[in-house]
């Protein structure tokens, strides 16, 4: 077999976290029943008309300086003509002619090193209502709830080789447009969607190789999935003398293959010309200048400012700005409890461990600053031990306690009380004669177990600093 | 008793005012009028009799009240072209794939009517999707000419043309996106106003043509056309393209008196093709308003021979995207046995939709498509760019363009629809106004041998629509026109 | 002839429509006559000129980012010409 070369360019699509949809005042908000989120406007009744949301340019504007794109100053939309059930209006309110950003790119990292990722446009568009089979009546029902919620969709040079460049990209736009608070970059409800063009050449070669388009992936793992999926599959067709079709497929996750959508009925022919309901944009210098200043930091700066000024490790500082909701909790929590170390540890580890444990996504914490701070200042204050901490902070992360209530209520606070603790440690050297008289012959080692046998009596809720001096102070004075 | 529904809009205004009429009877004698005469003229395709009696009997309370008084033309019917949406009134666009649709929100214009007052009377005929010069296209079937009903009344707003001129109603609002307002008001005899692109809100008009079209207003009167047109303009958020203005006073504008106007006269309107009895009628118009005191000339406007196709283009191109929503699956017609979505879609729209929408959507989709979109669509939006020049420069000179409205007097009943490329080319006077988003006014100025009305059309420059309704009205009151004065029913009797 | 039969299929594909065989033939002659007089516009130089999408230099008209609808359903689905449950209804549109 010969050597092969997989080329992938992205378009994705973003939904954008406005209040309310980009032509209408429906709101934007995910779910509810069917066609309840809708109005002539966006169901496209005859006689209706669009009017911009500006929220949706300042919002790829945004995106767009971000992405060192070059802002259009006079752009304009564009209708793109087809027909199919989940749009009302038989064409999409897109841009082709003039999109807002041109000419970008966003640099990328993979095990390989940095790479640049180039971006073709970003251009403003509507999305498109849903379909549901309905598997008893053999139809297909329509919602229009999502249809005419905004969309930014980022277009890519045909720049990734590997699944690993593909998804380090995508990372990348979601922290992008979740720092941005441009959206909430959700796959599982779609705010995030990729359409894949993959093609393969033989190593070396010049040429690009006939591509196929997978549409509308939402998750990591079938993006990998598919694009492995498919990198097979063209080399096969090639390996075999065959072509590769330019066509647009489905990807099965369950059948882990893609399928040729039936294109027949539809020549690719969208009849693209300006809309001429909406009147042209014209971006100012100022307008521009605005967006810049109004820029927040961005995950890279965040990462830098971490390590200087909270001393923390790149590494760590990675983790945590790696989810924009981490970053929020952690300066947060930091403001409130002035302990940015401790504040990373809890994040890096019990918050990561639990993470992991129960399968979530760092944006579905729920606890609060509020409660982590409060978490840290009662350990500090040594009013509980850190084992105790771990068990209070399980509670908070899983059931969101308010943690001093917690501890109080289940009288998890430290004993500070010297006569319990004695009588405890005097207790317990009656009952360990052979440790006591190691301890005496010089093995020193031995009061270990004292202290570790008092800890157990206390469960955990001693300091083990001073029952170490404790029990030390007792042996000696034997 | 008077004959009320021979009075003008604004005289039935003030005798309501006057408490001489009540709004009911108004309507009534209306609803009457349109009972004896429509079954001729095929005016509408919804007369709204319940509902316009109730609308009577609210508005009366309000002017009792004295909420109406600032209202000149309150309890006052009025018809609507059967293209803009009535909430919960049938609205048709005289087409079978809106043969029961029901819109559920009222356009612009009809909330400003209701909020001053007028009656809705009814939903006027019209050529499918206002697709046409003729009302012929209609699913409804065709409007006859009331002033000879082996002719057509023009179109597409024609139906509200037939009902004005026939007095089925007062007033009527019709749209204008090649001459379809002031083409039939001047087959039909009556006045037309299509004001400047962007002055009347489009929300709530089913569009044809979006960057084209515009609402305007029929009378018997420059007075009655003015005064409505007032009522239905002004800035309005829901449509992007409407441009505010600082004043919408029209009526301030109805002043005899055109001294040191200056009107040109395209010389290419006057060339070949037009009728001699219709240029002789114009020239005379002119010769009207140069006596009294206008500056009136000839001149050049150049390009007017491609108006036409680049009208085609842009209009059919903007069409066969804005009629691609009517598929079956929201509203309107879906055709009753099927395989498949496909089928829905292909079997309901061609059974739906008449042939002229059909050819024009073809002919859309065909410019737009890629390979053409340069060629056609792109050239005509330079070409577009340039008629807009050539007013541009000719407004330098001139405050208005005076000349016809069409070539000829209304054609008979069926001559056009043979040969649909002759009909675009009769439509070569008014679509460059609609072009350059120009306001253009159509009113009579005589009669032809035929005892069928002449038009004049007056053309101002963008928002100069107090200009043309100056010059008209100071045209009508010189009264040195004749005008059709017998009604024919359609076996060719006097009505 | 430029508008071919094929080209008739096309087009009327594009405008989902339907165009039997016995009127194909009628439709092409009607379009090609109809665009050979269209391109008469190429007797305008139009070389240089910027294409004019709107008419007015109206531009930057928005809205605010505000919620200001409320649900609609019954209405929007009055007209449905099917309706199941909550929604509109269409043939089904995968295998
Ligand atoms: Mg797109
Ligand atoms: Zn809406």
């Amino acid at each position: 077999m010969k050597a092969y070369e997989t080329v992938i360019g992205l378009e994705v699509h973003v939904e954008l976290a406005t209040k309310s949809k980009i032509f209408c005042g429906c709101t934007t908000q995910f779910g509810g029943d069917p066609n309840t989120h809708c109005c002539p406007v966006c169901t496209g009744m005859p006689g209706t008309l669009p009017v911009l949301n500006k929220k949706v340019v300042e919002f790829a504007m945004a995106a767009g300086l971000a992405m060192n794109c070059k802002i259009t100053q006079h752009c304009k939309f564009d209708r793109k003509n087809y027909f199919y059930p989940d749009l009302p209006k038989a064409y999409q309110i897109s841009q082709l002619y003039l999109p807002i950003c041109r000419d970008g790119g966003i640099e990328i990292e993979t095990e390989a090193g940095k790479k640049t990722i180039r971006i073709h446009e970003i251009h403003m568009e509507e999305d498109a209502g849903k379909l549901i089979h309905d598997p008893w009546e053999d139809c297909t029902l329509v919602d229009y709830n999502r249809c005419g919620v905004p969309l930014i969709e980022i277009v890519s040079e045909p720049d990734m080789r590997s699944a690993e460049e593909v998804i380090a990209y995508l990372d990348k736009l979601r922290l992008i447009l979740q720092y941005l608070g441009v959206s909430d970059c959700k796959m599982q409800e779609g705010s995030l969607r990729a359409d894949i063009n993959l093609s393969v050449r033989e190593l070396g070669a010049r040429e690009f190789g006939t591509r196929t388009e997978m549409k509308n992936m939402n998750s990591f793992k079938a993006i990998a999935r598919a694009i492995e999926g498919e990198r097979k599959r063209q080399i096969e067709l090639l390996e075999e003398g065959k072509k590769v079709i330019q066509e647009t497929r489905r990807w099965d996750d369950n059948k882990d293959t893609s399928f040729a959508m039936r294109s027949k009925e539809d020549a690719q022919d969208y009849r693209y010309f300006p809309e001429p309901d909406l009147p042209p944009i014209e971006i100012s210098d100022e307008w521009l200048e605005e967006i810049r200043k109004r820029q927040p930091e961005l995950r890279d700066e965040k990462m830098l400012r971490y390590e200087k000024e909270f001393d923390i490790p790149a590494y760590d500082a990675a983790i945590i700005t790696g989810s924009k909701h981490l970053a929020d909790l952690f300066e947060e929590t930091v403001a409130l409890c002035q302990k940015p170390k401790e504040v990373s540890n809890w994040l890096m580890v019990e918050t990561m461990r639990l993470l992991k444990e129960q399968e979530m996504e760092p944006e579905e914490i729920t606890f609060t600053p509020g409660q982590l701070a409060a978490l840290i200042k009662m350990v500090d204050g040594n009013k509980i031990n850190r084992t105790v901490a771990k068990e209070v902070f399980e509670k908070i992360f899983k059931e969101n306690v308010d943690p001093e209530e917690y501890v109080e209520k289940n009288g998890l606070g430290m004993v500070s009380d010297d006569g319990l603790l004695r009588s405890t440690i005097e207790k317990i050297i009656a009952d360990s004669p052979q440790s006591v008289a190691d301890y005496k012959s010089g093995k020193t080692k031995a009061m270990g177990f004292i202290v570790g046998q008092t800890m157990k009596e206390m469960k955990g809720k001693a300091d083990p600093g001073k029952v170490n001096q404790l029990v030390k102070e007792m042996l000696d004075s034997l | 008793m008077i004959d009320i529904t021979r009075l003008s809009a604004l005289e039935l205004g003030r005798k309501i005012k006057a408490k001489e009429i009540t709004v009911a009877e108004a309507v009534q004698a209306q609803l009457e009028i349109i009972k004896q005469r429509d079954p001729d003229y095929n005016c509408y395709i919804t007369v709204l009799e319940e509902d316009a009696l109730a609308q009577a009997e609210q508005v009366q309370t309000r002017i009792d009240a004295g909420e109406l008084n600032d209202s000149p033309l309150a309890g006052v019917p009025l018809a609507v072209k059967d293209n803009i949406c009535t909430k919960g009134v049938k609205t048709t666009c005289a087409s079978q794939i809106l043969y029961n649709f029901e819109p559920t929100y009222d356009a612009t214009v009809i909330e400003k009517l209701k909020e001053a007052g007028l009656i809705i009377i009814g939903k006027t005929n019209c050529d499918e999707f206002a697709m046409g010069s003729t009302t012929e296209t209609s699913f409804f079937g065709v409007t006859k000419n009331p002033w000879n009903t082996d002719c057509v009344p023009g179109g597409s707003s024609g139906g509200s043309a037939a009902a004005v001129a026939a007095e089925e109603a007062f007033l009527a609002l019709g749209s204008d996106t090649g001459g379809s307002i002031r083409q039939p008001a001047g087959y039909c005899g009556v006045v037309g106003i299509k004001p400047t692109y962007g002055t009347v809100s489009r929300y709530g008009l089913i569009a044809y043509a979006s960057s084209l079209d515009q609402i305007g207003t029929f009378g018997r009167s420059v007075s009655d056309c003015a005064a409505a047109l007032e009522l239905i303009s002004g800035h309005d958020i829901k449509d992007s393209t409407s441009a505010p203005q600082e004043s919408y006073r029209y009526t301030d504008a109805l002043v005899d008196d055109v001294m040191g106007m200056r009107i040109g006269i395209p010389k290419d309107y006057l060339g070949a093709g037009i009728e001699e009895e219709v240029k002789e009628s114009i020239l005379k118009a002119a010769q009207v308003l140069k006596s009294k005191g206008a500056i009136v000339e000839e001149f050049e406007l150049h390009s007017v021979e491609f108006a036409v196709p680049s009208y085609y283009v842009i209009a059919c191109a903007e069409a066969s995207s804005n009629l691609s929503r009517f598929d079956g699956v929201k509203y309107g017609y879906r055709t009753s046995e099927f395989e498949g979505l496909q089928d829905v879609y292909k079997k309901s729209r061609s059974e739906g939709f008449g042939n002229e929408v059909k050819r024009r959507m073809m002919i859309g989709a065909f410019v737009l498509s890629s390979g053409y979109y340069d060629a056609f669509y792109n050239k005509a939006l330079k070409v577009r760019a340039l008629i807009n020049q050539g007013f541009q420069k000719a407004f330098e000179k001139f405050d208005i363009i005076l000349g016809p409205i069409a070539p000829e007097t209304a054609p008979r009943l069926g001559e056009s629809l043979s040969d649909p490329l002759k009909m675009y080319l009769s439509d070569i006077y008014t679509v460059s106004v609609n072009l350059a988003g120009l306001p253009g006014i159509s009113l009579p100025c005589g009669v032809d041998k035929k005892g069928l009305p002449i038009g004049l059309q007056l053309i101002g420059r963008h928002f100069g629509e107090k200009d043309i309704i100056r010059a008209a009205y100071s045209f009508e009151q010189a009264g040195s026109y004749e005008r059709p004065t017998t009604l024919t029913k359609a076996q060719g009797k006097e009505a | 002839m430029r508008i071919t039969e094929e080209t008739v299929q096309y087009v009327a594909a594009l405008a989902k429509l339907n165009v039997s065989e016995e009127e194909k033939n009628k439709v092409a002659k009607d379009l090609d006559r109809i665009l050979d007089y269209i391109e008469t516009m190429n007797g305008l130089d139009t070389e240089g000129v910027e294409p004019m999408s709107h008419v007015l230099p109206v531009k930057n008209v928005f809205r605010e980012d505000e919620v200001s609808n409320q649900d609609n359903r019954e209405e929007l689905l009055k007209n449905a010409p099917q309706r199941i449950g909550d929604s509109f209804a269409v043939p089904k549109t995968v295998e």
